[in-house]
């Protein structure tokens, strides 16, 4: 109020509109179809997640975990009880790592599918989404079949795991793999390489490397800038040492390094990056019984731990503060999409309605994480 | 049957009473033109979700219907969605014009139904059999943005605003490649009547190929193609939907619509796809006549083969519709001034000097 604004128009995209990925509110000020600055409002999912941290004890933040990343909630429990263990100063044992590293893989798989997928709906082509949607399926039935739960698992459990895996498992992943690795091309045929997909994405909203990383972006957002930065290659947490897969940046496919074009091609490339850790993992998992490791009690000593995980969407932190008491004094947690939303304002601007929100679909985000 | 011969036999039966001869004549072919839109919506609405929920590997609508329940195809669903539509509450926002909210969509469906009455549905079925068919049709056409610019302003809604803006540029922009490569078939036969441009289409080429004219020569092809995409930009059909793309616009200058005003839309949505491709197939494609030249042409069997054109070419916008994304607006204006406009007119005059040297 107050400041009157010659020719632009104030234009509020969300909280409810089919295309924030949730409920976000972008205040754009535009002219024309011109988009000249957005602002990003924040809050409408926030639930405290720090608040109730501090009242509840440190196993009953996992479940709080699983709804900040709801998308990939086995990569926010990764996060969380990796930070506790090295808190704790607990080893777990070989098994718990591998379907660890299994599930958060599986995990990841599921999030890019839904993150492309949906961008793909930002871009206007329905189907894809559906087709992708209906592979995450699988994805979550396999989920479903380990742990009972589809979508907030509070699988990971510090020092262990909540349920062995089924005595099947490695057949039914092994089958979900061969399904599934075909199925890249086929979503490459029926959408990345499409002319107009292309059109739409090649060169849009380009984020230079030095910008993505003076914003502090991270995960797929930066490395499709070019920077080859990968948390599980360069701070291996887990046993991510032991696997052999690549890191995929942007190669500027069809246009500029670090276009909206980059951020989906670098996903589609991680699918397949997942899928090999997969297979090698389900190869070498060994025997063993995951509650062996598992502390009667949490009560880590008096201290406090930065600790921080590769999430679908980046480098996810936690900082956890103890006093030694059951109750944590701190739990904070660094999101990724939070700081691939603040460079939301500076790649969108000169851009056209349309493509802000295919830049912001193109950032993946996640409103559960952003808000906490 | 044209509104001409129910006017003639009106005369004969009841009387010389020229103004109720032309009322009763309207509102019967009107009456007709109006069963047979809500008919090409129902099934239409219903073939779309059916083909988009197959090309989805999903079954689509699968409750409604004849036997118990799930498993019947779901062939009432479209009268399902009727019903709640018209029983559905009809709000209208505080702040909208309220004159210009309500007459927009009778806009819009008259700009819809209009087109209709030209169609040659057969040799002998038209409503209208007029000289200046495919004129007509063109023109009549652009009514409907009319109605969507009042929609667009009329709701107040910053969103409708911009459909509505959007949707006035492509709708003009995209009628200059259509009606320039309707001028080929034009140039061609030498009639602007729908009746003489079908007949001049039958016999054969090289006693096998149907005679249409989008393969008479590669122009005609050309031009065939260009007409078509235009129309599905006209209806504002995916890859062309940016004046409705939900991702963008929620629903753009439908977006405050609801209830019955809303259906109106869809209606003549639906309805301005028949015309389309209607004048598509009527234009290049032979209309009424059979794919396989002259094998069973008859006035009946005439109107089975015009409406198997028309639902192909219905059917191939919903098959464009679920595979490709969306257009930006740039692009889309591109696509029309830069690349369509100059080769429609080349068209034109490939098509002078084909008639020149081969007559």
């Amino acid at each position: 109020m107050g400041v009157i604004q010659g020719d632009q128009m104030v234009l509020n995209i969300g909280p409810q509109h089919p295309s924030t990925h949730g409920v976000l509110r972008l205040e754009v000020m535009t002219d024309g179809e011109i988009v000249s600055k957005i602002t990003p409002h924040l809050g409408y999912l926030h639930r405290c997640f720090e608040k109730h941290s501090e009242n509840v004890t440190y196993e009953q933040v996992i479940p709080y975990t699983d709804r900040c990343d709801y998308l990939a909630s086995m990569n926010s429990n990764f996060g969380y009880v990796v930070a506790m263990e090295e808190l704790m100063d607990i080893k777990v044992c070989e098994r718990v790592e591998y379907v660890r590293v299994i599930m958060a893989e599986l995990n990841r798989i599921a999030s890019h599918l839904l993150g492309v997928g949906a961008y793909g709906l930002d871009v206007g082509a329905f189907t894809p989404f559906v087709h992708m949607l209906r592979d995450r399926e699988r994805i979550l039935d396999i989920f479903e079949y380990t742990c009972g739960a589809r979508l907030l698992y509070n699988y990971m459990w510090v020092g262990g795991v909540s349920h062995d895996l089924p005595k099947d498992f490695k057949k039914i992943c092994f089958k979900f793999l061969d399904y599934f690795e075909p199925k890249i091309d086929e979503y490459n045929q029926l959408l990345t390489y499409n002319k107009i997909f292309v059109e739409r994405t090649a060169d849009v909203g380009v984020l230079p490397a030095d910008v993505a990383i003076s914003y502090g972006v991270s995960g797929t957002n930066l490395r499709a800038s070019g920077v080859k930065w990968d948390v599980r290659k360069e701070e291996p947490y887990s046993i991510y040492d032991r696997f052999n897969f690549d890191i995929p940046i942007g190669e500027a496919k069809f246009g500029t390094l670090g276009d909206c074009f980059d951020r989906y091609w670098v996903r589609i490339l991680e699918m397949k990056e997942s899928i090999k850790i997969v297979r090698q993992a389900l190869k070498e998992i060994p025997e063993g019984d995951i509650f062996e490791t598992m502390p009667k009690k949490i009560r880590p000593p008096k201290g406090s731990i930065y600790r921080r995980t590769e999430s679908p969407r980046g480098d996810l932190g936690y900082y956890i503060e103890s006093d030694g008491s059951p109750v944590p004094t701190r739990v904070k947690m660094r999101s990724p999409a939070f700081t691939a939303l603040s460079c939301l304002d500076e790649i969108s601007q000169g851009w056209m309605m349309s493509d802000v929100l295919c830049i912001l679909g193109s950032l993946d985000i996640v409103l559960g994480e952003i808000d906490r | 049957m044209t509104i001409d011969f129910i006017i003639n036999q009106f005369t004969e039966i009841i009387g010389n009473f020229p103004v109720a001869a032309f009322l009763v004549a309207c509102a019967s072919v009107g009456g007709l033109l109006f069963v047979l839109m809500a008919l090409n919506a129902m099934v239409a609405v219903y073939v779309e979700r059916k083909v988009s929920a197959f090309m989805m590997d999903r079954l689509g609508p699968m409750g409604q219907g004849p036997g118990l329940h799930a498993g019947k195809w779901g062939i009432l669903q479209t009268f399902a969605d009727a019903i709640k539509l018209l029983i559905k509450e009809d709000t209208i926002p505080k702040s909208a014009d309220q004159i210009l909210f309500k007459v927009a969509p009778f806009i819009i469906f008259i700009g819809a139904i209009i087109g209709l009455s030209a169609l040659p549905f057969s040799s002998s079925i038209q409503a209208v059999d007029l000289n200046v068919g495919v004129f007509y049709i063109i023109a009549v056409g652009s009514i409907g943005v009319i109605g969507i610019v009042m929609a667009g302003w009329a709701s107040n809604n910053k969103w409708s605003l911009y459909g509505a803006m959007r949707s006035a540029a492509q709708i003009i922009s995209y009628e200059i490649p259509a009606g320039l490569s309707i001028i080929v078939p034009i140039m061609m036969s030498g009639t602007m009547n729908l009746q003489n441009l079908i007949e001049y289409q039958s016999g054969s080429i090289f006693g096998i190929f149907p005679n249409w004219i989008m393969f008479q020569n590669p122009f005609a092809f050309l031009a065939f193609f260009i007409f078509f995409i235009s129309a599905v930009a006209e209806t504002n059909r995916t890859p062309f939907d940016i004046p409705e793309a939900e991702s963008e616009l929620v629903a753009g200058w439908m977006t405050e619509y609801s209830g019955f005003r809303w259906a109106v839309f869809f209606l003549s949505e639906y309805a301005n796809m028949f015309v389309v491709s209607g004048l598509a197939v009527a234009g290049f494609m032979g209309g009424w006549l059979s794919p396989i030249p002259g094998f069973l042409n008859s006035p009946v069997l005439g109107l089975f083969w015009f409406f198997g054109k028309v639902s192909f070419l219905i059917f191939v916008m919903m098959w464009f519709r679920w595979t490709f994304p969306r257009l930006r607006v740039d692009q889309l204006m591109y696509v029309c001034w830069k690349v369509f406009i100059p080769i429609a007119m080349l068209n034109i005059f490939g098509v002078g000097i084909w008639k020149l040297i081969f007559g």
